[in-house]
């Protein structure tokens, strides 16, 4: 069973198809990326997935279990990092935490640990408009990676899905059930360095964490580098046009973007996204 | 320290020019060019409230017990008007229209209506002062509620947040920025509100004594209580900053 399924999903909007029978699984620790061209209708099949809008056909299932329609299941990191600006960042990665009744500091105890983990050390009491465009993207993250544990039961004192003991890293596994997570092009808005470095950071986290994600790219060395598995989609209305999967282990990609076979991955993409735009 | 020595830096060209119009208007007095009965020179006034500090404070009480009256139960109408109406679209359409009519009422020619059926207590005032605060801060406020970012709100909702939750969250505190706005503009019509409508009708308060002194022609104190007025009305706008800054901590160094 796959920790994540979508199955035939077709959405339209205003009577025009956006999406066209979508079928894609996420399994668990794994990490996948949606690889295509901008109204490929990527984030609308996010929308999908997150239960924020209802598909007109198809299903999707979290852990075996239906969740169409639904929010609240599958965490969600939109393309901005919508950190609130009136809240500092401490109460803003530990936000769904309280939405799920935690009393605010207790929420923030629960919190603090991470920030050493994601690099945000020192800056629980900022508010967000004072942080660079990385440390911002960081918070999201914890954001979103708490947010995961909250629907998984993974955090003490909420939920009662077997766990015991909260260190940081290990709570990922400890959990009963996997959570899963979807960011929209979480690196876009960085600059290269950053971004390069923030790529190195997050492959060295999701070792640690073991975050099942999907998320959407268009940027294809950073599809490569990144994922397990990526869905190219095309055209309009968007379709899964090729699956590829990468097969150097998550753990030795250091250099990886410097080898011929990267090379030849980027070239297979390239060839197969541009004779679907031709045709 | 080096904020506070920029803020002096800034205000300083408006001290300075009302320094230079103070002095002017003392020349001018002084020299005889205006007869004092035309206009009472800035010595004359400041003589003046001296005197009269007793009596003003006593019609002043009266004066903010109404604007405070007025501008606490039109914050409180503006945010449940505003609130009712971002929650219920329908509500919005019936609304807003009329809202803005009674905007375009002349507030003068309904306070003697107020009198008429209120009396000469203070009800007809504190009633003037919430129809002339109330629309301000309810506009402040719906358009920060409608300037929301969609997309915090569907990442709240991916969250699982619900309606109260994202209202708290998200909304609320976004439109605080505009509901601050509107009572800036809304604590400086209270007072002048208030005084409008004691001049039609009353026993006491600072337009009741304004009144008084014009009919007796003495000018001095009545540029006295205008002083008066434009003083509170500057207070209770710091007093909004004020707020404003504590509500607001996250906005701190930052210019509007």
């Amino acid at each position: 069973m796959s920790l994540l399924e979508a199955k035939h999903i077709t959405k339209e909007y205003t009577g025009r198809t956006i999406i066209k029978d979508i079928s894609i699984h996420l399994e668990t620790g794994e990490l996948i990326s949606l690889l295509g061209l901008s109204g490929s209708g990527k984030t609308t099949l996010f929308q999908v997935l997150s239960g924020l809008t209802r598909p007109e056909m198809g299903e999707v299932f979290l852990n075996g279990r239906e969740i169409t329609g639904r929010p609240g299941a599958v965490s969600y990191m939109l393309q901005k990092d919508l950190l609130l600006p009136h809240k500092k960042v401490i109460d803003n990665v530990s936000l769904p935490l309280v939405l799920k009744g935690m009393k605010k500091r207790e929420a923030r105890e629960a919190a603090s640990p991470f920030f050493a983990e994601f690099g945000l050390e020192g800056y629980q009491d900022q508010y967000p408009d004072r942080m660079s465009g990385g440390m911002r993207q960081r918070a999201a993250f914890l954001r979103t990676y708490l947010s995961t544990m909250v629907q998984t039961g993974g955090i003490p004192g909420l939920g009662t899905a077997g766990l015991t003991g909260t260190e940081p890293g290990s709570a990922g596994q400890d959990s009963a059930m996997h959570g899963a997570a979807l960011l929209d092009e979480p690196f876009s808005a960085l600059d290269t360095i950053t971004k390069g470095q923030l790529h190195t950071w997050y492959l060295e986290m999701m070792q640690r964490i073991r975050l099942s994600t999907i998320f959407i790219t268009h940027d294809i060395d950073e599809a490569i580098l990144l994922s397990d598995r990526i869905y190219l989609m095309t055209g309009r209305p968007g379709v899964i046009e090729h699956e590829i999967r990468i097969l150097p282990p998550r753990e030795q990609r250091k250099k990886f973007n410097l080898t011929q076979e990267f090379l030849d991955y980027k070239k297979q993409i390239i060839h197969i996204l541009g004779a679907a735009e031709s045709a | 320290m080096k904020e506070k020595s920029e803020n002096i830096t800034r205000r300083l060209p408006a001290a300075i020019t009302l320094v230079l119009i103070v002095v002017l208007w003392e020349l001018l007095c002084f020299s005889g060019a205006v007869p004092a009965y035309m206009l009472p020179s800035p010595v004359a006034v400041v003589k003046a409230f001296a005197q009269d500090f007793p009596t003003l404070m006593f019609h002043a009480a009266t004066t903010l017990q109404e604007a405070a009256w007025g501008l606490l139960t039109g914050i409180l109408l503006a945010f449940m008007m505003a609130t009712l109406m971002d929650r219920f679209v329908n509500l919005e359409r019936a609304w807003y229209p009329l809202m803005i009519i009674t905007q375009t009422i002349p507030t003068i020619a309904i306070a003697p209506l107020l009198v008429l059926w209120m009396g000469f207590g203070m009800a007809p005032k504190i009633t003037l002062v919430v129809i002339t605060t109330f629309f301000p801060i309810a506009v402040g406020l719906l358009d920060g509620y409608h300037s929301v970012d969609q997309d915090a709100v569907s990442l709240m909702r991916a969250m699982g947040a619900n309606r109260v939750q994202i209202f708290r969250h998200v909304k609320f505190p976004s439109a605080l920025g505009h509901f601050f706005a509107g009572l800036k503009i809304s604590a400086s019509y209270a007072v002048v509100g208030a005084v409008i409508s004691e001049w039609l009708g009353g026993f006491e308060g600072l337009g009741v004594y304004m009144t008084r002194v014009k009919k007796a022609y003495a000018f001095d104190k009545m540029f006295a209580v205008i002083f008066l007025i434009v003083i509170i009305s500057l207070l209770l706008i710091a007093l909004v900053n004020l707020l404003r800054n504590l509500a607001m901590p996250w906005t701190a160094g930052r210019e509007e």
